[in-house]
């Protein structure tokens, strides 16, 4: 194996909601070019962590360090621009606006042109325009829903849905992308699709983070798996041995 | 038939005046839900302003036509930086507070600017310079300006380049993404704050021109003059549709014709009992009758799913 490179460092994140601990100093490390799994029963602080890493929630101790910087996670925004794009649980797409649009929207931070230019309508911006919606249809491409680029995203399928949420994450040039359960709801069929999917984006050189239920494509895909319970990591590891764990069962299970 | 025609001309002007107020509403309202009620007063300040250029200018022997232009641009610029340090001042603090708190703001600043003008204009009408030569056209027995038809054509051309900006444009994008749900805008790496700035600093450019266009037309301007032309214009976003671009526009023009319909012919409807001086009621019978059976207003969904 390659030597490994840490991309992102959690250190003892914590976050409560009144007196539920959603996150007991939960540390963790994800390394460059790997993919892995977050998993865990319903409940057990998955899509907090998520939201604690892209500052949609201020986690109320602990820190991260992405990419060998501090996070200063106070605006979402600025999770984007350090190289975290992130998809969502509940699939939020822009509804009215259509699929290249979504994507073209996720082009907005690599991107400069500023209002003068979007009313001069100089060659520069002209030219950068030209190229975000090329980059855009590339993207489409890549997660194969090219031909539905002009529809409505409130008009595609489910499946097509989340291609596109994962499209318009790429479109931000993430250097990690985190996934929250992009299978739910998928058949077998698009489940494996998905697999591609991911295994293609890992290789293009992006680090994915996956939340995910369906346990079968976790074990499948991911290089190395943490498992939470109740806020708490009870366990990391590679698959074969997280499955083994007994804690891990316990918590699946139920004790 | 004259009475109709001459009135749909006058509604039109009006309605376009309507239009590019209503967007100012809609835009702020669409993306994050405040009715600016300190919007009329913006529009108030670049009439002011757009009258103390043109007249100190009035002597200077420069062509009419530049100064009207001078005056019209300083107004835009001077509004845009208003709309700005109202948002930064007078909004940004409350982003997150409930949302009657920056309403009751907004009709603070309402007062404030008012006031202010009050002190720098004075309390007397004042008479807005006429600076382009006014040439009367006849058509089929109904008269209008070359005021008028300058108003009604500028106002088409900003619609047009405006639609263009919010459908097109990268920032226009970013606009419209931030009014369907500002935290995955956020996430995509728009920066909101500057996407709200914007929608604020656009809102108010609109304004001074609809502002000097009034001015123009009616040759007066007054430091009160805001409340009642933004209330309308507020109407006129109500019915298209608040939140709704296309229906601002659509709901000022119509507005617009039925006011000028109703000043038209509330006199022979009620045997002169009434008198086109009461067609202020119209603007607001309409805003009642949309709140009561179509409060979406025309264009039914807002432009953004508000989560």
């Amino acid at each position: 194996m390659a030597e490994q490179q840490t991309l992102l460092a959690a250190h003892e994140v914590a976050k409560h909601f009144g007196g539920v601990k959603a996150l007991h100093d939960v540390s963790l490390t994800i390394h460059r070019g790997e993919i892995y799994g977050l998993i865990g029963p319903n409940g057990a602080g998955k899509t907090t962590f998520f939201n604690c890493l892209t500052g949609l929630y201020r986690n109320e101790g602990g820190h991260f360090v992405f990419d060998g910087v501090k996070l200063e996670a106070d605006a979402p925004h600025k999770a984007a621009e350090v190289g975290i794009a992130r998809t969502f649980q509940n699939i939020r797409l822009f509804g009215n606006m259509t699929a290249i649009e979504n994507v073209m929207v996720g082009r907005h931070l690599r991107t400069r042109a500023g209002v003068f230019g979007a009313i001069s309508r100089n060659s520069a911006t002209r030219a950068e325009e030209a190229a975000i919606a090329r980059r855009a249809d590339e993207l489409l491409h890549y997660v194969g829903i090219q031909e539905r680029s002009h529809d409505y995203a409130r008009y595609l399928s489910y499946g097509d849905q989340r291609r596109l949420e994962i499209a318009r994450a790429l479109a931000t040039e993430p250097k990690l992308l985190a996934l929250d359960e992009p299978a739910a709801g998928m058949n077998g069929t698009e489940t494996e699709a998905l697999r591609v999917l991911v295994e293609g984006i890992r290789r293009d050189g992006v680090t994915v983070l996956l939340i995910e239920h369906d346990v079968k494509l976790v074990m499948g895909l991911c290089d190395r798996v943490a498992v939470l319970d109740y806020g708490e990591k009870i366990c990391e590891d590679v698959p074969a041995i997280v499955q083994k764990d007994a804690r891990v069962i316990e918590a699946y299970l139920g004790g | 038939m004259d009475t109709l025609l001459q009135q749909l001309i006058n509604g039109l002007t009006l309605g376009a005046v309507y239009a590019l107020v209503a967007l100012g509403y809609t835009m702020v309202y669409g993306i994050i839900g405040l009715i600016n009620f300190a919007h009329g007063e913006v529009v108030m300040i670049g009439t002011m302003v757009a009258f103390t250029i043109i007249v100190s200018l009035a002597g200077s022997g420069m062509p009419p036509l530049l100064i009207l232009s001078v005056g019209l641009l300083i107004a835009v610029v001077a509004c845009m930086v208003l709309g700005w340090g109202l948002e930064r001042v007078a909004y940004r603090p409350l982003r997150h507070a409930p949302r009657l708190t920056p309403l009751i703001t907004a009709i603070g600043m309402s007062i404030v600017l008012q006031n202010v003008a009050m002190i720098i204009w004075g309390r007397n009408y004042i008479t807005f310079p006429p600076m382009i030569e006014k040439q009367i056209y006849e058509v089929a027995g109904a008269s209008f300006t070359n005021v008028q038809v300058a108003i009604v054509v500028l106002a088409a051309l900003v619609m047009i380049g405006l639609t263009y900006l919010v459908q097109r444009t990268r920032m226009g994008m970013a606009m419209r993404a931030t009014a369907q749900n500002q935290h995955v805008a956020q996430l995509m790496g728009v920066d909101i704050d500057r996407v709200i700035a914007m929608a604020f600093i656009i809102g108010s450019a609109l304004g001074a021109l609809a502002g000097c266009m009034v001015g123009s037309y009616y040759e007066i301007a007054h430091y009160q003059m805001g409340f009642m032309l933004g209330l309308k214009a507020f109407t006129a976003a109500v019915l298209g549709g608040i939140g709704n671009m296309a229906g601002a526009m659509a709901g000022g023009l119509l507005l617009g014709i039925i006011e000028a319909l109703g000043a038209g012919y509330i006199g022979d409807l009620t045997g002169n009992f009434l008198g086109s001086h009461y067609q202020d009621i119209f603007a607001f019978m309409v805003l009642i009758v949309v709140l009561m059976f179509r409060p979406s207003g025309l264009f039914g969904e807002r432009t953004g799913d508000r989560a």
